[in-house]
């Protein structure tokens, strides 16, 4: 198998012999295997997607019609708070973390990733973290029910399940920063001669910012709660009016972390989509060197918008207009990115397997949110949009057809690479058509409940937004149960099928199709030679 | 010497994690200088006595001051301004008063934090005395006329002319 010549095994001898994974159910406790791992992390997401996903359908059953059908609003403010922190926290974090271990490495020709170890422990933090913060809908005082951006004073007047809501996100953001310094010292260190920086994969450059974003705001964000922990139990008064503080401070640090983290969910997909779409084109990514520089602006230009999410909280005008501004701004550099994945269409020879659908449908649909987002950064403009569901429409759709979508996309793109099946090509379209008509059914009509006034995050609503809420609940439960069917063309891919080819796809380039389907598991044990054939540019 | 080089970069990154923890707490302090400096969130000035006598009164302008109060629902108090509201000439002197009764049958401490609004007044309403730097104790039942004095800057923008001034009274949170 593989690459392991072993001429190189001095001190490692005997270690790098051919082997296979360990046998039995401890294979996946002890595992350093940066493809084991990889592999944990996307069951994990897809498990979260399904729990994140059932909050969703509880929040859309109670808003199916005006007036409490089902659950009290206290729940349905827990279900809205923690279905954004499983879906954020849980399923998109994750899941890039996922492809990160699975595909960086090969993609960069390394054996693994660069610490090993600290990728076993990142890894199983997660499932006690999530563990711990799901049981707090199961204690007395209940899950957390202030909004997910926990803003004080009202989330400091939950019960004492604030302490594990605390405990819980502290883990994940641990984890969350020991995986990117691991991606970082592999990205750094372990490239092989001839892959240099300007000629890696944009997958890896896109998690190479998104990398340095997290490492950036991740440890903000522990600062955030661990000074709404200390308020609530310790008597200080950062945020307490009380004591001399300030609950809008707390704004400020939050969304200082808060929107270079919405770009944290979304630069990993650029790069999946920046690696779709010239396979499928069959011509190689056009404007590569603009690509990086786009995504490297995007990342710097997240730090210094973060109050556009606060237009209401009584600003100067200069600060308004500058951070009006300043977001305006960011449609620049993802304007590149939109031209240039269409460029690198124009012309193409494409055809459509499922993971260019997925990855032509994140085009337009993630354009639809960022031009939604164009609109609230407009601050005369926000100051009506605010909270209301014309925002949740806005970073839906560049959530789900956007990042989700890059997640199926990577998913149907890279399985035949995991499994070494060719998936169902038939259910692949039927689960692509399927979701894209019901995510619009779902999500397109938020826009006008929105833009008419209906406020987010509250259980019951006027009767004139009763018809389209209805629409929106249908497509809810239409796209919740078509993610059925996306197991189902999982777990039938991993039980068998017809075999894939090393390369698997026709004009894919790049050197994790130079290795066989299934992946051996280990790679590159020996670095690859790097030449024209096997870059991706 | 592969192993050193993990450990390097792993080293930096740690760094810069920690770096940013501290650069969280690090904005508590930037968030008052900012507010300080520029007036926002409603945060009121000080002067000195003498300083607030040196000023020239400018008795062309007349501007509207308010008196708001409010009471957090952790504290059991009434809690008023004595006159509701007050014509001011910019850069002279004057006095107001607030009254506040405990209506626990304990004794409390209390806590007021200011806010003026318009924002953009803040900056020129200063205090030269006033109940809300100093924490109010109170005996049970007990009630008390708070004073504070104030002079409006003259050099606030003429498109001003009414400010409130807003008051919330907390209980102070080291005996909750």
């Amino acid at each position: 198998m593989s690459y392991s010549d072993n001429t190189h095994g001095e001190a490692h001898h005997g270690e790098h012999d051919d082997h296979g994974p360990a046998p039995g159910l401890m294979r996946w406790v002890t595992t350093t295997n940066h493809k084991d791992i990889g592999t944990l992390y996307l069951w994990f997401s897809l498990l979260m997607f399904f729990i994140g996903g059932g909050m969703a359908l509880i929040i859309r059953a109670e808003l199916g019609a005006p007036g409490i059908q089902f659950v009290d609003p206290m729940f349905f403010n827990s279900m809205t708070t923690m279905h954004a922190i499983v879906m954020i926290f849980g399923v998109v974090m994750p899941a890039f973390v996922g492809l990160a271990n699975w595909m960086i490495p090969m993609m960069i020709g390394a054996p693994d990733m660069a610490l090993p170890r600290l990728n076993n422990w990142s890894f199983w933090i997660m499932p006690f973290a999530f563990t711990i913060m799901l049981s707090t809908l199961f204690m007395d005082s209940g899950g957390p029910a202030g909004g997910w951006t926990l803003y004080p004073p009202l989330v400091l007047q939950m019960g004492d399940s604030f302490a594990f809501v605390i405990f819980a996100i502290h883990f994940m953001g641990i984890s969350s920063v020991m995986g990117s310094i691991n991606i970082v010292a592999t990205i750094f260190n372990m490239r092989p001669p001839g892959m240099t920086l300007m000629h890696m994969p944009m997958f890896v450059w896109t998690w190479l910012i998104t990398a340095f974003l997290l490492v950036a705001t991740i440890p903000v964000f522990a600062g955030a709660v661990t000074m709404l922990l200390t308020d609530r139990f310790f008597d200080t008064s950062f945020f307490s009016a009380a004591g001399g503080g300030d609950p809008v401070m707390f704004q400020h640090i939050f969304w200082f972390f808060g929107h270079p983290e919405v770009y944290i969910l979304i630069l990993p997909a650029f790069g999946i989509v920046s690696s779709i779409i010239p396979t499928f084109a069959r011509k190689p990514l056009f404007g590569y060197d603009s690509m990086v520089y786009a995504t490297a602006s995007i990342a710097f230009l997240s730090f210094i918008v973060w109050a556009h999410h606060m237009f209401t909280t009584g600003m100067p005008l200069a600060a308004e207009l500058f951070f009006m501004f300043s977001t305006m701004m960011i449609s620049v550099p993802t304007g590149v990115k939109v031209f240039n994945w269409v460029s690198t269409m124009w012309r193409g020879s494409m055809s459509f397997e499922t993971p260019m659908l997925f990855a032509i449908g994140f085009v337009i649909m993630f354009t639809i949110g960022g031009l939604s987002g164009l609109m609230l950064a407009i601050t005369p403009a926000d100051i009506q949009y605010h909270d209301t569901y014309f925002v949740v429409a806005h970073f839906h759709y560049v959530l789900v057809p956007g990042a989700i979508y890059s997640l199926m996309a990577a998913t149907y793109y890279w399985i035949p690479k995991w499994t070494g099946n060719m998936y169902d090509e038939t259910l692949g379209k039927w689960h692509f058509w399927i979701s894209t008509i019901f995510v619009n059914v779902l999500f397109f009509p938020m826009h006008f409940v929105g833009l008419a006034g209906m406020p987010r995050r509250i259980p019951d609503y006027s009767l004139q937004f009763a018809d389209w809420n209805f629409v929106a609940t249908i497509g809810a439960f239409g796209f919740g149960f078509s993610q059925l069917l996306f197991v189902y063309i999982i777990v039938k891919c991993v039980k068998g099928g017809k075999k894939a080819t090393g390369e698997v796809w026709e004009g894919a380039r790049g050197l994790e199709w130079t290795v066989d389907s299934p992946a051996p598991y280990h790679t590159f044990e020996t670095a690859p030679v790097i030449n024209e054939s096997t870059l991706t540019r | 010497m592969v192993a050193n080089a993990h450990k390097l970069v792993a080293g930096k990154m740690l760094l810069l994690a920690v770096g940013m923890f501290g650069f969280g707490y690090l904005m508590v302090p930037m968030y008052d200088i900012i507010c300080e400096i520029t007036g926002l969130n409603g945060k009121t000035g000080r002067v000195s006595i003498a300083e607030a006598n040196s000023q020239a009164v400018d008795e062309d302008r007349l501007i509207t001051v308010e008196f708001v109060a409010n009471v957090n629902s952790s504290g059991a108090w009434e809690f008023r301004p004595n006159v509701k509201e007050i014509q001011v000439k910019p850069g002279e002197l004057y006095k107001a008063t607030y009254f506040a009764q405990n209506l626990l049958s304990v004794d409390v401490v209390g806590q007021a934090t200011p806010s003026v609004s318009p924002s953009a007044a803040a900056p020129y309403f200063n205090k030269t005395e006033c109940f809300c730097f100093t924490r109010q104790e109170f005996e049970a039942n007990s009630t008390k006329d708070m004073p504070l004095t104030f002079i409006i800057d003259p050099k606030i923008p003429h498109n001003i002319d009414r400010v409130t001034l807003s008051y919330t009274f907390f209980k102070s949170p080291e005996q909750s």
